[in-house]
């Protein structure tokens, strides 16, 4: 079980725009390194990162290796109506992790 | 008269500089890049906190069945633990020498919980370590004034100025004398050691203060001191006294 710090905020005006934002902690092997025997270490990334607003598709993102261990996301979102956010990543070695968090719209 | 007059002028005038003397020291914070200062100023950003999370997760779990959890015998972190990362390294009565943050967690999980030591860097010590750290972010170092520190703390110092490796550089060198200077196209910080344990970019993980130090050793190429030896921690012991007053940022993030 991953570990993540998402920031949404609780509440938020009809129309306004609201910034989301995730870290999750993955080391994002790149599959080049070797390590200290001299041997490669196998590559462990996180490949696909989503964000969904009710079902519908806020952000996404392909990562490569050469972003950074423990990928942070910053975007907007404009609030028309409350409801749930779903995150999810997926990576290799069938790495698999999905949060929500309720955004309620006044 | 007039003699005594201008010589207490001249006293108030030197004392008055004293006072007034802008500290000279550097926190690394002040040298990095605006990017990375934002990222140690917002802990949604910083991913030492995610480690720190962790901290307070083991804080509450007792270790075994018949055991207490830390939780169990000093109540809340926010209450007991403010201040305590911010005076280590102490010295214990037992070893008879001073030790570090980490080794108290260790010598805690020995005595009282009847567990075994973490490993040196592990990530239940790291995680425990800037869980405890961070009560303290934001105040001032103040190192302890145990008279039994201070002939450790002298070691560490002469230790600091010790030429060491194949380069025959030592601490003070670089970070006394160099700072501010350029080593490749790094910045050589006056080397404070007031955020640790902290979040290197270049390691991409979580690191204490031992790591750092020993990482520098390697760098000047001399054999690094081992992990919990005591020359180490009276090392971590003058660093501590050398940055005395400065606020603790741990867990902090560096380049």
């Amino acid at each position: 079980m991953a570990r993540t710090l998402l920031t949404v905020p609780p509440t938020a005006k009809r129309g306004e725009v609201i910034e989301l934002r995730t870290l999750i902690a993955h080391i994002m092997e790149t599959g080049f390194r070797p390590d200290a025997n001299g041997q490669v270490k196998p590559r462990d990334l996180i490949n696909r990162f989503s964000c969904r607003f009710n079902g519908e598709l806020v952000c996404s993102a392909e990562l490569y290796p050469a972003v950074a261990a423990n990928p942070y996301f910053s975007f907007t979102m404009l609030a028309t109506e409350s409801g749930t956010l779903s995150f999810s990543w997926e990576g290799d070695n069938g790495f698999s992790q999905s949060e929500s968090a309720v955004l309620t719209v006044t | 008269m007039k003699r005594w007059a201008a010589a207490i002028a001249m006293v108030a005038v030197c004392l008055n500089a004293n006072a007034q003397a802008p500290d000279a020291r550097r926190s690394g914070f002040d040298d990095m890049s605006p990017q990375t200062q934002a990222m140690q100023r917002d802990d949604m950003q910083n991913p030492a906190m995610l480690t720190v999370q962790d901290g307070a997760a083991l804080w509450e779990r007792a270790p075994s069945t018949s055991a207490k959890a830390c939780a169990g015998c000093h109540g809340a972190a926010a209450k007991a633990m403010r201040g305590v990362a911010a005076s280590y390294p102490a010295f214990d009565k037992t070893l008879k020498r001073p030790i570090d943050l980490s080794q108290r967690i260790n010598l805690c999980r020995e005595r009282h919980q009847q567990s075994t030591p973490f490993a040196a860097e592990s990530p239940e010590l790291l995680a425990l370590e800037s869980y405890v750290a961070l009560q303290s972010r934001g105040l001032p170092i103040t190192p302890l004034a145990d008279p039994k520190l201070q002939a450790p703390r002298a070691r560490g110092e002469a230790l600091y100025r010790q030429r060491i490796g194949q380069l025959d550089l030592s601490c003070a060198q670089c970070h006394d004398e160099r700072a501010g200077g350029r080593l490749g196209g790094s910045l050589i910080p006056q080397g404070h050691a007031n955020g640790y344990p902290l979040y290197r970019l270049e390691w991409q993980a979580l690191g204490s203060l031992q790591r750092r130090l020993r990482n520098c050793m390697t760098g000047v190429r001399a054999e690094p001191l081992a992990y919990g030896s005591p020359e180490i921690v009276e090392l971590a012991l003058y660093l501590a006294w050398r940055d005395r007053g400065m606020k603790l940022e741990a867990p902090a993030v560096r380049p």
